[in-house]
């Protein structure tokens, strides 16, 4: 098989609980600092989990070059703006006149908008027939008619944040939207990769945005008791890896990069920030609750990713460290997901795996859902080029099971050159993406 | 293009539509054109602007028939889309001859589950109307409004705990890849009409990638709940319906007077494999997918609800699709297009055909569905896919229903019988509301022609 193009990220961004640029979240991300706090979107305080990581202090108007243009955009699209500005200035392509925009793609993994919950309840409390027990389809409609809104429904529907990016940065070429749950935006960015080795495109726009902070989305997930539901300080309620983690955190926000080939960025002068090297897809096939629980589907997406990158998890790299220099978990914190994938690296790495640090960042903010991947992806870059790791935060308790290097409590200075982030979805979907430093 | 290709064939086909499960009542509907739009059943929708839409007969379509027994308990957690794409799989997975874990859990598969990716369009999913407002029904509060401390209180404990996965969009796929096991590649594409294109799309780049040999791809959706509807209409997508209309007239493609479009329910899944992997099996390919385009249209300000008047991103996604099959516009025979009768976005698709076939736009011919079938949303594509394949192996056109005499100007699209026709490559193409486009270039397999 001929070469396929190398693929560099030119541009990151993200929208976080932790802040809205990079700069500034990396330093909260080294410091330990944590995101959560109780509920502000709506009164949650009889729900069996009231706290969450919230985006603060976010004008998405401060990042657009006409604010008219985006006037309906609902919350995760918004995220999106953001994120994707940042990266695409980052990216220097606002000042690349040059650009063909039809060979500029987009994939994301954003989620669905936000129920209009209110009017949506009304809708149904009114076409109720208690009689009957079900609706009365003509009352429903009428008040469903009246008291709902077109463009909060329309935004809802998961290509909307496509739509809008489009809009922003007028570009043409493949786009999807993929809707993976928690893998979703790390499947985005290595199909997007795919897309330019196949010379199909020669920039995407990739990542994830997502926001299940409303009423109806922390219902589902407290349903399923996937959610924390500490009695504490809500910053000790996301605890990864600890012995006394009770599920996650919810996020929201967006991760977008802008990732291109190597020949288009060195054409146009753009300095890569790193490049992506492998990608690894998998689906456990096994049950729509439970994770395959031996960790063959996380495996093989480890697996597959280390084959495209040509890395040999059994050896050590030539420079005598451990074949990759950090892990960026899923790490969600529930008690099955956290054990899983420790088996799944152990898998992988054998007798290498406890020498290389993993943690996760969610353990600061939250689980972005859709945009973990993307997010968790960044972080990766940014410990490539500052030569540190994020910690996991509130990991007090170690559990005898898991015996790996979580980086617990303080971050790390460490030479980092090659970085592994794992996501897995409710689902069964596994992804796994390697990013490693850019040299000539 | 610098990666070396492999060569992508359809082996398998499972549509579901009103007109029931699998090609074959699929293919009988389209050639007698008949078409299955009739009032909604399931509740009274008189009060929306469009009360039709293309539904499956309960008798024709029961999905515990389509599982293993051992799985029948999990049908209960299916919403409507995700038991379509399980049926879909189903018959796709029989005609293409496969033996999966469901169609035989202790024999031998006849891929290994490693090489079998699962890619599948979905849409947003309403939960069930009917349960959420009865577990809603007792957190009001003296004004009858939603109370939500009383929800979170106890009110949400009326929920059944996997409430939430009945509709989350990946549970196509998920339920389908437990079912049949597979272990490749597996995602779920949410881009509207465009879903199914780009989940083939996918399929192809991940086999020619060599990370599967075989992907069950397609897509389905079923908005007919009124949630769906709700939206639907706020779009301005649906037709203003009115008493004594003909709800088999309703959708009028590419016509002077058509008014919108209504909906229906299905999807289809399609087993997609590397030519050479069907050659070892010794099973003959129903058609190539030979080439395949997407793009996206530039959007206006009002995102979403008004399309953009773009056709040259629509031409682009076609003029790639043709380059990727390494084809002419004169090597096509056959176009089937979204042909959703909504006014803007069929002028829109007009143009683009005219744009990239010139002087032979107003002689192709073009297979119109949504007459019949209705507009299927994240299964559309599939659909059209399934129907262009099996115009290859018939050679044959389906019948176009409408009035007689109805003008469809600038392009072959009036009412006509099904009819024989020679066809070597047929054109799908499907335009999104939210501006994803898709094209595919499917082409008659012909192993004499096999360059090798």
């Amino acid at each position: 098989m001929s070469e396929s193009p190398r693929v560099v990220l030119t541009g990151i961004g993200w929208v976080t609980p932790l802040g809205c640029d990079i700069d500034s979240v990396w330093k909260k991300l080294v410091s330990g600092a944590s995101g959560m706090a109780p509920i502000t979107r709506f009164d949650a305080r009889t729900f069996p989990t009231s706290f969450a990581a919230e985006v603060k202090d976010y004008d998405v108007a401060e990042y657009l070059r006409d604010p008219s243009l985006h006037q309906h955009a609902g919350l995760n699209s918004q995220f999106a703006l953001g994120a994707a500005s940042q990266a695409w200035r980052r990216a220097g392509l606002d000042r690349f006149e040059q650009l063909d925009r039809s060979r500029v793609g987009l994939y994301l993994g954003a989620g669905e908008g936000v129920l209009d919950t209110e009017n949506y309840m009304r809708a149904n409390l009114r076409g109720w027939d208690p009689e009957a027990r079900c609706i009365d389809g003509v009352r429903w409609a009428e008040n469903a008619l009246e008291c709902m809104h077109a463009q909060k429904e329309i935004e809802q529907e998961p290509n909307m944040p496509l739509a809008h990016l489009a809009r922003e940065f007028e570009v043409n070429g493949p786009a999807y939207n993929c809707l993976t749950a928690c893998a979703a935006s790390t499947q985005a960015i290595g199909e997007a990769f795919d897309i330019i080795r196949r010379g199909e495109a020669d920039v995407m726009i990739s990542g994830g945005a997502h926001t299940m902070i409303h009423p109806l989305g922390v219902t589902g997930f407290n349903r399923l008791t996937a959610l924390s539901t500490h009695k504490g300080d809500p910053a000790e309620a996301s605890r990864p890896f600890d012995r006394t983690r009770d599920g996650f955190v919810m996020g929201e926000g967006s991760g977008i990069v802008v990732i291109e080939s190597l020949e288009h960025a060195a054409a146009r002068g753009a300095t890569p920030l790193a490049e992506i090297i492998g990608y690894g897809s998998s689906c456990d096939a096994f049950r729509i609750t439970d994770i395959q629980p031996d960790g063959r589907g996380a495996a093989a997406a480890m697996e597959m990713a280390l084959d495209q990158a040509g890395i040999d998890p059994g050896r050590l790299a030539e420079n005598g460290r451990p074949p990759i220099d950090y892990i960026s978990a899923h790490g969600t914190g529930t008690q099955e997901n956290d054990s899983i994938e420790t088996r799944a690296v152990r898998r992988v790495f054998g007798d290498l795996a406890p020498s290389i640090p993993m943690s996760s960042i969610k353990s600061m903010m939250g689980h972005l859902i859709a945009a973990a991947g993307a997010v968790e992806l960044i972080t990766c870059v940014m410990a490539i080029q500052q030569g540190e790791l994020p910690p996991t935060r509130n990991l007090h308790h170690p559990d005898p099971e898991l015996d790996l290097d979580y980086v617990p409590n303080e971050s790390r200075k460490a030479p980092v050159d090659t970085c592994l982030s794992n996501n897995f979805g409710f689902g069964g979907q596994n992804d796994t993406l390697i990013v490693t430093r850019f040299k000539g | 293009m610098t990666t070396q290709r492999r060569r992508v064939v359809i082996t398998g086909l499972g549509p579901i539509c009103t007109f029931g499960i699998g090609i074959k009542p699929m293919w009988e509907g389209m050639v007698a054109g008949a078409s299955g739009i009739r009032p909604i059943e399931s509740y009274d929708a008189s009060a929306f602007d469009c009360p039709l839409a293309a539904q499956l007969a309960a008798d024709d379509f029961d999905v515990r028939k389509l599982v293993p027994k051992t799985y029948r308990k999990a049908t209960k957690v299916m919403a409507r889309d995700i038991a379509l794409a399980v049926g879909g799989a189903a018959m796709a997975v029989e005609d293409a001859g496969l033996v999966t874990r469901a169609t035989d859990p202790d024999g031998e598969p006849t891929i290994p589950p490693s090489r079998t990716g699962c890619h599948i369009g979905a849409g947003l999913i309403a939960a069930d109307v009917n349960e959420l407002s009865l577990a809603v029904s007792t957190s009001v509060d003296e004004d009858g409004e939603f109370d939500l401390s009383k929800w979170g209180d106890s009110g949400m404990g009326n929920l059944t705990p996997l409430w939430l996965l009945k509709y989350l969009p990946n549970m196509l796929a998920c339920h389908v890849t437990i079912i049949h096991d597979c272990q490749g590649p597996s995602n779920t594409i949410t881009c509207a009409e465009a879903s199914s294109g780009l989940s083939i799309g996918e399929s192809m780049r991940v086999i020619s990638r060599g990370h599967a040999d075989v992907c069950l791809s397609g897509g389905a959706e079923c908005k007919l709940d009124p949630m769906g509807v709700l939206r639907q209409q706020f779009a301005g997508r649906l037709a203003t319906v009115r008493d004594g209309d003909d709800p088999t007239r309703v959708v009028r493609p590419f016509m002077e007077d058509a008014g919108g479009s209504v909906l229906g329910e299905g999807g289809g899944i399609l087993v997609l494999e590397a030519l050479e992997s069907a050659r070892s099996r010794g099973v003959a390919p129903i058609a190539e997918i030979a080439g395949f385009g997407a793009s996206q249209a530039a959007c206006p300000d009002t995102v979403g609800l008004v399309y953009a008047d773009d056709d040259r991103s629509v031409q682009a996604a076609i003029t790639c699709a043709l380059a990727s099959a390494d084809c002419s516009p004169e090597d096509i025979d056959a176009i089937l297009p979204l042909g959703s009768g909504i006014p803007v976005r069929d002028a829109i698709d007009r143009r683009a055909i005219q744009d990239v076939f010139g002087d032979r736009a107003s002689e192709l011919p073009l297979i119109t569905c949504v007459p019949n079938i209705g507009l299927c949303g994240a299964g559309s594509g599939a659909l059209a896919t399934a129907l262009a394949a099996e115009c290859l192996r018939r050679q044959m056109l389906p019948a176009r229903i409408g009035e007689e005499g109805a003008e469809t100007p600038g392009l072959d699209a009036g009412p006509i019988e099904a009819r024989s026709a020679e066809l070597r490559s047929i054109l799908v193409f499907t335009t999104s509301m939210g501006g994803q486009n898709t094209a595919l270039v499917l082409r008659r397999f012909d192993e004499e022609e096999v360059d090798g």
